[in-house]
């Protein structure tokens, strides 16, 4: 039985949004389809979380209109500290809805480099973008969700790095949410060709005390054979969005990936962060970790799904649950018949700060080939007592022990990240959340 | 002068009573070993000392200048002179050996007068040198990973960043080789002085041929049961425990024995 949704937009809408940015008739078209099918299609079922009662379609408005900045000075001062204002050669900022502010280095223009708003990628670089947009990593009628997200794109990133061009520098990314009216459906396109490899890294920063909006969140990294990618992420998004986030990428033969994704969200969140190792040799490291407070719920799948022989996963999540916060950790790793002398490693760990928290590690191995490894580690509990009796017994009060312990619990991805200003945005998001 | 005085201690650990009256007076300019078979109480002294939260004193009194140490918290005492090496020191990833050292420091500074980075690293450097630490020491999680000798060694450097005015230190030569034996002999003699005091856990002879103690004691069933010079430990050594058993009519020395 299919369930007809009332959805927020008609098709009619979607059209007349996809004509008013100029994008080419095969995009409308590409949105509408998407619509009929997000009408149709179920959600998608994390593991433990039931969503069926949670509202992912309903906003106040589709898009709302920002004012761009005209120079780094105008950035309100959450931005600005993420930012090495001189020292930063690559950056999108987006506000809302609105790219905001763009620089890219000659020097990756001159080496055939793209870094631009998904907008304009979608009608500069059509191409390229029907190659790859929800073709490869995500499919447009996996659930409900996708599709609703391919139909109301309204914002992201592109980033297409040719053959053999190493960019040494990370490409940095912020989206800014101060209108509390806006929604979110931004869509981040990381292709990397043959033999490159780029470091990219985005932060969403909410300025709102609470949002209307919904946050549908998709990036797709494909890395082709020998490449690699950095992707590293802060999330911070107001509550009252419903986010939906999913990140995923697809790799073929000696490709890398190295994930680093600091999941801060006060907002109710779905979070999904898929590798598919589709070629020989290709590894994965993945690296989470949440901070969950408040009444909170949320849910976080991290799997890595080896089809490739030698193909190497590795995934760490650690999550702080305090107050009545609950947060489901879906730790998968996933070999398929073939993939022999795969390795799939897992570590999934979670640290409660009260009674009422819940956190729930559910680690899942897969396996459907002999010649393998894997393994993994799964814990939840309290802050160690002795541990602190360590640190104490040196003169450090209780308090400052629990911090120390705590953010070293989170260090993982903290000390990942490649942008100094994010790495310290997120230690002081982390210490304010957990304070 | 500083005087730590143990007096009449008595310790349970969920319930079962391990330590049953410990008497031992400890000054500053004075180094003290205690001795003993195993499990006869002696870590359990030193963790009731720094305040485990896991050890219940029953009765008796921790005095460190007079101050009843026992209702302080374990960060007072610390920050009251006191200092624990211990048998098996946590690990605790992702903070800095370095980052812990500097927060262990200002705790005991007031906000702002905080040592300075330039002059924190300094001494850093200065005494992993002197220890013969490697410099990407500070910079690895604390304990996280180091080998048993390497931890010993750790304890060390805190001991020496820190200053404390008394020391206890439980077996902090097991499980060292020589050379790390030496390393870490020449940090607690460097140690010694008017405004230190120390007091040795050890089962070995061996530590004591580098650091000379002024007193040894003897621990069994959970009671300090012999004193004496730095002979003492020698004859201990030579003859091992069975004299001093056969000597006081103890015939299982283990805490769970009544004399
Ligand atoms: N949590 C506990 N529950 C019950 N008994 C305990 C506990 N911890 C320690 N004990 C007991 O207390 C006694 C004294 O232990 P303690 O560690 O103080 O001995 P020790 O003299 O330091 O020995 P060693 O030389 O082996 O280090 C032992 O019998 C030990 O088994
Ligand atoms: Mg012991």
């Amino acid at each position: 039985m299919t369930v007809e949704t009332k959805l927020a937009l008609s098709a009619q809408e979607v059209r007349s949004f996809s004509q008013n940015n100029n994008e080419p008739a095969a995009f409308a078209d590409f949105r509408v389809a998407a619509l009929e099918k997000a009408a149709e299609l179920a959600l998608p079922k994390p593991d433990k979380t039931n969503i069926t009662k949670w509202n992912f379609t309903e906003f106040p408005v589709h898009t709302v209109e920002s004012a761009k900045f005209a120079s780094l000075e105008e950035l309100p001062e959450e931005v600005k500290a993420i930012i090495d204002i001189e020292g930063q050669e690559n950056l999108y900022i987006q506000r809302n809805n609105t790219p905001a502010f763009i620089k890219v280095s000659e020097e990756l223009t001159s080496k055939g480099v793209i870094f631009t708003d998904i907008e304009t990628a979608i009608r500069d670089h059509a191409e390229l973008v029907e190659k790859y947009f929800m073709t490869t990593a995500v499919k447009v009628d996996e659930h409900k969700l996708a599709a609703y997200h391919a139909a109301l794109v309204n914002g992201g990133v592109f980033v297409y790095v040719p053959r053999n061009v190493i960019i040494d520098e990370p490409l940095q990314v912020v989206f800014l949410n101060d209108n509390e009216e806006a929604s979110l459906f931004n869509h981040v396109l990381v292709v990397a060709e043959e033999s490159s490899a780029v470091t990219y890294v985005e932060t969403y920063v909410s300025t709102v005390e609470e949002a209307k909006g919904q946050a549908n969140i998709i990036a797709e990294v494909i890395v082709k054979d020998n490449a690699q990618v950095t992707f590293g992420a802060v999330d911070v998004l107001a509550k009252g969005y419903t986010t939906y986030v999913n990140r995923r990428a697809h790799l073929t033969r000696d490709a890398k990936i190295d994930w680093a994704l600091g999941l801060m969200n006060d907002s109710d969140t779905i979070a999904e962060n898929i590798t598919h190792l589709v070629g020989d040799g290709s590894a994965a490291d993945t690296k989470t970790v949440v901070v969950g407070r408040g009444t909170q719920k949320q849910n976080f799948t991290t799997e890595v799904r080896h089809w490739g022989k030698n193909s190497d996963g590795q995934i760490l999540t650690h999550g702080v649950m305090k107050e009545a916060a609950q947060s489901i950790f879906n730790g998968i790793g996933k070999i398929e018949h073939g993939a022999t002398k795969a390795n799939a490693e897992q570590e999934s760990r979670v640290l409660m700060l009260s009674e009422k928290a819940r956190g729930d590690a559910n680690p899942i191995l897969l396996i459907d080939e002999d010649d393998v490894t894997a393994g993994h580690a799964a814990s939840v509990g309290r802050v160690d007592p002795t541990q602190l009796y360590y640190l104490m017994s040196r003169g450090i009060s209780k308090a400052e022990a629990e911090r120390l312990v705590i953010h070293g619990f989170l260090a993982p991805v903290v000390t990942n990240l490649p942008i100094e200003g994010v790495k310290k945005q997120l230690t002081e998001v982390i210490e304010r959340k957990v304070r | 002068m500083a005087t730590l005085e143990i007096k009449d201690l008595h310790v349970e650990i969920d319930g079962k009573e391990i330590l049953k009256g410990v008497n031992l007076t400890i000054n500053t300019n004075e180094v003290h070993a205690i001795m003993g078979p195993n499990g006869t109480g002696k870590s359990t002294l030193a963790s009731a000392i720094m305040g485990h939260p896991k050890y219940e004193v029953t009765q008796g009194e921790v005095l460190l200048d007079g101050e009843n140490v026992l209702e302080m918290e374990v960060d007072e005492r610390a920050k009251a002179g006191l200092f624990l090496a211990m048998q098996y020191p946590s690990e605790i990833s992702g903070v800095t050996n370095a980052d812990f050292l500097r927060s262990a420091i200002n705790a005991r500074r007031e906000e702002g007068d905080e040592i300075s980075l330039m002059k924190f690293i300094r001494e850093l450097d200065k005494t992993m040198d002197f220890l013969e630490m490697p410099e990407e020491m500070g910079q690895r999680y604390l304990n996280e990973g180091f080998s048993g000798g390497e931890k010993k060694r750790n304890e060390i450097l805190q001991l020496m960043m820190i200053k404390p005015t008394f020391a206890i230190l439980d077996e902090i030569d097991s499980g060292l080789d020589i050379d790390a034996l030496k390393i870490v002999s020449k940090g607690i003699n460097e140690m010694r002085g008017e405004g230190f005091g120390c007091l040795m856990i050890t089962h070995y002879q061996r530590l004591l041929n580098y650091i000379t103690p002024d007193h040894v004691h003897v621990m069994m069933q959970g009671r300090v049961v012999k004193s004496g010079g730095s002979e003492l430990a020698q004859r201990l050594e030579a003859e091992g425990y069975e004299w001093i058993k056969k000597e006081l009519g103890i015939e299982d020395e283990t805490v769970g024995q009544e004399a």
